[in-house]
């Protein structure tokens, strides 16, 4: 069935004199025809198979399996057209191109999902009410997403300093065992489980405050301690792309180093150690279990930091569908749409930083 | 306003390597000085030693005197940031800003030191410095375009009306024109020969035309082998270097037979 699209070598054409540097090329559509007849033939295949049987038509089998075909024809194909190395070169074509489908495959289920079922309870409530005195239907997220931002925000600024600092002093200062030993610890931090996190900060806020004390200042503190070796590794190798011409031709003009470093070395940097820090506030914002230790949840608004529960995103959700109540589809319903809420934020958050990054980046053109 | 450099006893280390060794030099006011040399033989080495740029690099050191005007260099006391205000380099790369406009990396000297000036006076000394520089007519109807879209020749010529907008006393140039083209080559040589009126030049150089076109005196560095020192072979008016040496290798290096 496939012989059907065999192409023809394109040599067909009279030349008075032969061009010694030619080779035979299959036509342009060539892939897409092997790649359809492939699909056609699988999907004959399933077809036969599905009379067979008794369960219904198959349709992701039948793609799937078109797709593992095409890679063979493609290569046999080539092969008998092109020679050796293009077929080779049409294989690992077809074989990243499958691996890249494959990735996004995930990807598109997760968004499409969470979209359909997120858009159940996406109305002017679920983002104007709590969910004080809420049971079964109805109530919203606002308290959550007060509870996020306010948390997330809070670890960003106590990391964002520390984060930054000792990233330039590894790049700029740091000689020797010193920096070692903190470059170290610093890929040792980054290896922390998060929950590990969240039970230092809530021992650590135990200490002063007594046991069982969940506030919103000890869920920032976990962020942060998750967030600060992120923030330390990117702003490090943005640092380190600096040319050390720049540095040079600033101390040359007589520049003391820390005006070089502030002048010259983060304005050229700045839009990369933006968008690094804007990747650790995406990694953070969805954390769970640190901040069901440290922060606990609440049904309430909370918009203090150093008094009382604090709700967040990633705890309302899981919250809403480990306790269901009656009915459960109210409860799910809120699940979903609070997931959506995340990601919706996380999206925001990654296109500020692309704009800030474009916006600071070095100017080039005449 | 150029100031007299003397040089006495200096060896310049990397760590342990010794890079250059027993240097002694004297460098007059007013006059364009090439150092020229097989790769490696320690001439830019030496010439960073001359601002303490040597020692950004971690681990490098000197030993010996540079004197300036009679003020040692390397004083315990001495600021090198001092030191940079009144030594101005230019690199061999052209090396602008990428953040600034062609306006503000004239005025990095200034603005990076958060010293305050007035707008027409930032307005002068852009003007002077670029006039100086013989940059003025070609950026003057964009100053404020990013420094970084001009062509090498541009920005190398940038970055000298960069250095002489701090009004140094003494200006090194490591190699300013290797990644240049023959024009815009010929347009610093121009520049150098206006700017020895003013300052006291010091020159890198691996073209021989070029330092027996632009300089007053010569320095010959040679290398005896690999992981050895550098040393000054010979120091003379440009005009001796070039066609009545006293040193074999000297000769044997200008006239193209070396090795």
């Amino acid at each position: 069935m496939t012989m059907t699209t065999k192409p023809e070598p394109t040599t067909s054409v009279a030349t008075p004199i032969q061009n010694s540097l030619t080779a035979g090329r299959l036509p342009t559509p060539a892939p897409w025809l092997i790649l359809g007849a492939a699909i056609a033939v699988s999907a004959a295949i399933f077809g036969v198979m599905g009379l067979a049987g008794e369960a219904g038509y198959n349709w992701g089998g039948a793609l799937l399996v078109g797709a593992l075909l095409y890679i063979p024809s493609i290569w046999l194909f080539s092969m008998l057209v092109e020679g050796r190395r293009r077929a080779m070169d049409r294989l690992v074509t077809a074989l990243v191109t499958g691996a890249f489908v494959l990735a996004m495959i995930p990807l598109i289920s997760l968004t499409i999902t969470v979209i359909t079922f997120g858009l159940n309870r996406f109305d002017a409530d679920f983002f104007t009410m709590s969910m004080r005195n809420v049971t079964g239907e109805g109530g919203g997220v606002l308290h959550a997403i007060v509870g996020t931002l306010l948390m997330t925000g809070t670890a960003a600024i106590i990391s964002i300093p520390i984060g930054l600092m000792t990233s330039i002093y590894l790049v700029e200062y740091g000689r020797g065992q010193l920096a070692r030993g903190i470059t170290f610890l610093v890929d040792v931090m980054t290896g922390i489980p998060s929950i590990v996190a969240g039970l230092f900060a809530y021992a650590l806020f135990s200490i002063f405050l007594g046991p069982g004390t969940r506030t919103g200042i000890a869920g920032a503190v976990a962020l942060a301690v998750l967030m600060i070796p992120v923030v330390v590794r990117s702003s490090e190798e943005m640092l380190r792309l600096v040319p050390n011409e720049l540095r040079e031709a600033s101390y040359a003009l007589g520049v003391p180093k820390w005006l070089t470093i502030v002048k010259v070395v983060l304005p050229t940097s700045i839009a990369g150690i933006t968008t690094g820090i804007m990747l650790s506030i995406a990694r953070v914002i969805g954390e769970t279990a640190p901040l069901l230790i440290a922060a606990g949840f609440t049904q309430s608004m909370n918009w203090n930091l150093f008094d009382g529960r604090m709700s967040s995103l990633p705890v309302f959700v899981y919250t809403q569908y480990a306790n269901q109540g009656n009915p459960p589809e109210a409860y799910l319903d809120r699940a979903w749409a609070a997931a959506l809420t995340l990601i919706l934020i996380v999206m925001a958050l990654n296109l500020i930083a692309r704009l800030v990054a474009r916006f600071f980046a070095p100017k080039f053109g005449r | 306003m150029s100031k007299r450099i003397e040089v006495r006893d200096l060896n310049v280390y990397y760590g342990k390597f010794l890079a250059v060794e027993g240097v002694n030099l004297e460098i007059e006011p007013r006059s364009v000085t090439a150092f020229i040399g097989p790769s490696g033989c320690g001439k830019s080495t030496f010439l960073r030693t001359l601002n303490r740029m040597h020692e950004v690099i971690p681990g490098a050191r000197v030993e010996g005197e540079v004197l300036i005007d009679g003020n040692n260099l390397y004083d315990p006391d001495v600021d090198p940031v001092l030191v940079r205000r009144q030594v101005g380099m230019v690199f061999q790369r052209p090396n602008p800003f990428p953040t600034m406009s062609i306006k503000e990396n004239v005025l990095a000297g200034v603005k990076l030191n958060n010293k305050r000036i007035s707008k027409s006076d930032a307005d002068d000394l852009v003007e002077k410095s670029l006039l100086g520089a013989n940059l003025w007519n070609e950026v003057k109807d964009r100053l404020d375009r990013p420094g970084s879209g001009l062509s090498g020749g541009q920005q190398q010529r940038l970055c000298i009306a960069r250095a002489i907008a701090v009004a140094p006393e003494v200006i090194l140039m490591d190699e300013p024109c290797s990644a240049l083209d023959p024009i815009s080559t010929l347009a610093i040589e121009d520049l150098i020969e206006e700017l020895k009126l003013q300052y006291t030049i010091v020159i890198v150089t691996h073209n021989m035309q070029q330092a027996s076109r632009v300089s007053d005196k010569t320095a010959f560095f040679n290398i005896a082998g690999t992981g050895k020192p550098g040393n000054l072979i010979e120091y003379a008016d440009t005009t001796t270097i070039f066609s009545n040496p006293s040193v074999k290798a000297t000769e044997d290096y200008v006239s193209g037979r070396f090795g």
